[in-house]
Parts: structure tokens; C-alpha cells; sequence
């Protein structure tokens, strides 16, 4: 297996804070490899020494085996692309946007039309060319971040959590493409996360990050499978609980996380195990309601998150719960912090992780 | 009513002295945009010990008295000045240099203002998308260009307004060096008040419509 780019022994400090300590990570060409762990732990850091716009305190950077320096930064620069978790577009049209990368290149005009339309298509944005680029809603905008990352065909593609402030539909459109291009164009992929179910689903590699230090990484069959203690202890990954899993009367599982909460599963997993449910499978509502789901938590709004057309609410049901709506439903809920809420979510929304 | 005449008659002194006006702040504002953008930009994107310091200073300067300023370029500018060889005194060249040194210190305020403004994340964008520092230098420009445009015609605005500088080093010479300000001082102490409220309403209309634009562009950006 060929190895894209790695990092040896990088360290990075900040104000004497340690945000990276002796971080030793290859890339394989065609992965994708997923940096999984909670915020804070270093994932974005990471990933911006690999775009080689931060430079490590201490350690060596090679891609294809030749180390980064001050003389090749900007040619090495060329073959790898960032795509911020907070979109960044330029004040200018869709089209000028995702011509960016082409036109640093030099590409000529015909092909930066093509590739344009192109990378456009794949992202589900076709005929947006002429719109203006920061008018769009916050998924479209991502989605315009991405297709401006795909259009060069970087060697290696780096997500910053690529679904982290978006809707579901938005999101679920993003795998897909990650998914598209890894397949179709042999791009090489590394994503931050925080998402477990992500982490489960699309990448070929994950490597567990905390407190600025790798410590596992393995497919996500190992990772999961084993149910390391640092994959345990990621307690503030989010709707991420451990607990005991037993039979229930009607054939699912309760899984007892503690603080009097028992969250019932369809899965058939017994003993010690990890539950996760997406933040956009929960329900809220303002009142108890006569519905499917199986399980059903009354708390309170601990803490809001504004991400542009949504909002992520933690809501303390005796454990921390994130919950991501539209700001639409935010305001015409009239909730607030302190605001009493419950949460609904069916056993089929939990993976066992 | 001869004010008003004067203006739309296309009374010959009228329009040169308003063309000419038009020329020397506009050369000025050329310059000074010259100058002060990258000032601005260095300021505004690179750290460097004493970067407080030079900020104040283009601060401070944006409330230089013009009579002051002009007084210094005089000296300057005057035979016995160090400028004095190039002959520049009374010349429209001087009232160019002399206004450019006037606004500079606004179109740096202003412009280091507006590339601040810019999402620092523009640069480190510009950057992974394969630009160089340069080129990602000038992508921050751009994205600050609405902020620098007001730059510019807020300098050009003080410029075509101020009185000080073009009197002490233009002196108002008939045909040469008369622009908008200095004639309407000049031709109101000779009792010339129709060409004076001729000049007047024409300033204010250039002022007043330059004020007009750049609200309709601040509105348009939001």
C-alpha cells in the first residue's frame, strides 16, 4: 500500500498549550481515514498541519516521501485541499468559487468549465454557477466548499467535519459524495468527526484522537469491535452512552446508562456496550406526545448552538443529550435555556457502536 | 439666479475650475490609494513589532488641520525648502502631492480597517486551495475591495473639500491653479458672490452625490 502523506513525531503548541503531542500518522493512498474524537482533542489542528497552512512546534511532514519544507511548502500545497468545518466562501458566485482552486493552476478556461460543472453536478448544485455564493443556505454553502475542494482533484481531500452543521438531507448528500469521489476518483480522504455512526459507516481507517494524542487506529470493525477503553472513555462524543445491555420482555434491549436512564435498542447486543443515536433522529417537542418511539426522556435545554440554519440544543435528561433542529422550529418552539423539552427517539434509532 | 445661470450656461471658468478640481483630487486619490493600500495591507495581515505605533500614527493624521499641513508642504515645497529645486510651488502638481499626503493616512485607516474585517480564514482558505502567499494576499484584498472602494471616496471627498492645502501650495492663480475651494474663498472676499454660490452648489452637489453613492453601495452589500 502506498503512503499518500505522514506525519512523524509532530508536536504543536499553542501559548505553551499542547494541542498535538508526537503524532505519528500514515495515509494510505485511495482511504479514507477518519479522525475520530470529542472537540478539543486536536482533530482540526491536525488537519491544517496536513493542509500545510499550520506548521508543527516539532516533527517532519512527507508527502510521497518527501519531507515539507519552507522551499516546497507551496508546491507540496497544491496536492492537498481543506474544507473548513465553518464554510468559508469567497464574496463572489458559486462559479468564481469553485473555479478558484483551477485558476491557481492555470487551467484553461474550457476546462475550468468543464471540471466547474462537473464538481457542481456531484454536489447537487447543478445551474447554481451565477448565484451568488454567501446567499445560499448553510448546506448549499457547504456543499459549494466541497465541490470547490473537488473540482482540482486534490491527491488528498481534508474534511474538517464535513457534516457537523448541517441538516439531515444536506448531510446524508455529503456522505454520499465523500463516499462518490473516494470510490470514482480514487481520492484520497481524511476526515475529522465526531460522529461515531460516521466514523462506523464511511471510512476505511479510524484513527482514535484525545487530548492531542493518537491512540488507536485500526478498520472500524477493530475499533468497534473490540470496544477499546479510549472509545469508551469518549464521553463527550456526543448521544454516545455506555452502559448494560440486557433482554427486554418484548424482544429488544434496554441498555441502562445510568442516572435512571434505560434506553430501549432492536439491536441484540448483550453485556457491555456503546449506544449512539444521531442528533437529527431525536424528536423534541414541548409536550409529551403519543407516538412509535420507544423511548422518551423529559429534560431540560442545558445549552444552545447557533450553526446558521440550524441549531444543536444539549439537553440534560439526566444525561447530556444533543438534539439538532432548524432554527426554523427553534424560534416558532419559542424555546430557550432552561426551557422544559422531551425527546423521542425509536429503538431502531440506536446503533450499538 | 445668475448662480444658476453660471452653472448651466457651461460658463467656461466654471467648468474648468471644476474639471481641474475634479483632476487634482482625483490624481490625489489615485496616489493615494496607491500608497496606502499596501500600507494597509501590511498593517492589516503581518505582525511586526511597533504595528500599534503606526496605526496610531495614520489615526492621528486622519485630523491634521489642513492649513497645518499646507503650511508644512509650503515650507517644503518653497525655494528654500528641501523640495524647492523641482519648482513645485503653485503648480497643480502641488496641490496633487499636497492632497494625496492629506488623505493617504485616511485610505490606510480605512482599508486596514476593511481587510481586518475579512474572515481571517479567507487567507488560510485561499491557501489550501493552492494559492500562494501572495495570491492569497490578494484574495483577502478582494474580498475586502467594497471597504477599500469607500476608502477611496471618502479620501476623495475630504479631498475635493479641503481648502487649506490647495491655498498654501496652489495659491489660486487664475487658469492654473483655481480650484472649487480656493475660488469660492478668493471670489467671496472680492464680492463675486454669484461665481462663489456657483462653485459652492457644485461642490455640494459632488460631495452630496458621492455621500448618495456610497450609501447605495453599503446598502446594496447588505
Amino acid at each position: 500500500m502506498t503512503i499518500i502523506a505522514e506525519l512523524k513525531g509532530v508536536t504543536k503548541t499553542f501559548d505553551g498549550i499542547t494541542a498535538l503531542d508526537n503524532i505519528n500518522l500514515q495515509i494510505n493512498e485511495e482511504e479514507i481515514l477518519a479522525l475520530l474524537g470529542p472537540n478539543g482533542s486536536g482533530k482540526t489542528t491536525l488537519l491544517k498541519i496536513l493542509a500545510l497552512i499550520q506548521k508543527p512546534t516539532k516533527g517532519k511532514i512527507c508527502f510521497d516521501n518527501v519531507e515539507v519544507t519552507d522551499k516546497n511548502i507551496e508546491q507540496k500545497r497544491l496536492e492537498t485541499t481543506l474544507v473548513f468545518q465553518r464554510t468559508v466562501l469567497f464574496s463572489t458566485t458559486v462559479y468564481k468559487n469553485v473555479a478558484y482552486g483551477l485558476k491557481i493552476r492555470k487551467t484553461s478556461k474550457h476546462e475550468i468549465d468543464a471540471e466547474v460543472a462537473k464538481a457542481l453536478k456531484l454536489v447537487g448544485l447543478e445551474g447554481f454557477e451565477k448565484r451568488q455564493a454567501k446567499k445560499l443556505s448553510g448546506g448549499e454553502q457547504q456543499r459549494v466548499a466541497l465541490a470547490r475542494a473537488l473540482a482540482f482533484k486534490a491527491k488528498l481531500l481534508l474534511l474538517d467535519e464535513p457534516t457537523a452543521n448541517l441538516d439531515p438531507k444536506n448531510s446524508s448528500i455529503m456522505e454520499e459524495v465523500i463516499a462518490t469521489v473516494n470510490r470514482e476518483s480514487k481520492t484520497t480522504i481524511v476526515m475529522a468527526t465526531h460522529n461515531m455512526f460516521q466514523a462506523k459507516n464511511l471510512p476505511h481507517r479510524i484513527a482514535l484522537i484525545t487530548d492531542g494524542k493518537i491512540s488507536e487506529v485500526g478498520t472500524p470493525t477493530e475499533i468497534f469491535g473490540r470496544l477499546s477503553k479510549t472509545l469508551a472513555s469518549f464521553a463527550a462524543l456526543e448521544n454516545t452512552f455506555t452502559g448494560e445491555a440486557l433482554p427486554a420482555e418484548n424482544g429488544t434491549t434496554v441498555v441502562d446508562i445510568g442516572n435512571g436512564i434505560k434506553i430501549e435498542t432492536t439491536a441484540q447486543n448483550r453485556g457491555k456496550v456503546s449506544v449512539f443515536v444521531s442528533p437529527e433522529d431525536i424528536i423534541l417537542s414541548k409536550t409529551r406526545f403519543a407516538s412509535s418511539a420507544r423511548n422518551v426522556f423529559k429534560g431540560r435545554i442545558a445549552e444552545i448552538l447557533d450553526l446558521g440554519s440550524v441549531a444543536r440544543l444539549k439537553v440534560d435528561v439526566g444525561k447530556p443529550f444533543t438534539v439538532q433542529i432548524t432554527k426554523r422550529s427553534f424560534y416558532e418552539m419559542g424555546l430557550n435555556l432552561n426551557t422544559e423539552v422531551y425527546l423521542a427517539f425509536k429503538a431502531s434509532s440506536v446503533q450499538i457502536v | 439666479m445668475k448662480a444658476f445661470q453660471l452653472i448651466f450656461s457651461g460658463d467656461p471658468r466654471v467648468f474648468e475650475i471644476t474639471l481641474r478640481a475634479l483632476f487634482v483630487s482625483g490624481t490625489a486619490t489615485a496616489i493615494a490609494i496607491f500608497i496606502g493600500v499596501p500600507i494597509a495591507m501590511l498593517i492589516a495581515l503581518k505582525n511586526f513589532p511597533g504595528k500599534f505605533l503606526v496605526k496610531g500614527f495614520f489615526n492621528t493624521m486622519i485630523g491634521i488641520p489642513t492649513v497645518g499641513l499646507g503650511l508644512i508642504l509650503f515650507l517644503i515645497f518653497s525655494k528654500a525648502g528641501p523640495l524647492g529645486f523641482f519648482g513645485l510651488l503653485y503648480t497643480p502638481t502641488a496641490i496633487i502631492l499636497g492632497e494625496a499626503a492629506l488623505i493617504t493616512p485616511i485610505v490606510v485607516s480605512l482599508a486596514t480597517t476593511a481587510i481586518e474585517a475579512v474572515d481571517p480564514d479567507i487567507m488560510n482558505q485561499a491557501k489550501t486551495l493552492g494559492a500562494s502567499e501572495s495570491q492569497a494576499s490578494i484574495t483577502v484584498l478582494q474580498e475586502a475591495l467594497g471597504g477599500i472602494f469607500l476608502a477611496g471616496i471618502a479620501s476623495f471627498n475630504r479631498a475635493v473639500a479641503e481648502l487649506g492645502v490647495a491655498q498654501m501650495v496652489g495659491g489660486n492663480i487664475e487658469h492654473w491653479t483655481e480650484v472649487l475651494t480656493t475660488t469660492i474663498s478668493l471670489e467671496t472676499q472680492k464680492g463675486n458672490i454669484a461665481l462663489s454660490i456657483a462653485l459652492a452648489i457644485i461642490l455640494i452637489t459632488i460631495v452630496f452625490a458621492i455621500t448618495i453613492t456610497v450609501n447605495i453601495f453599503q446598502r446594496r452589500r447588505k
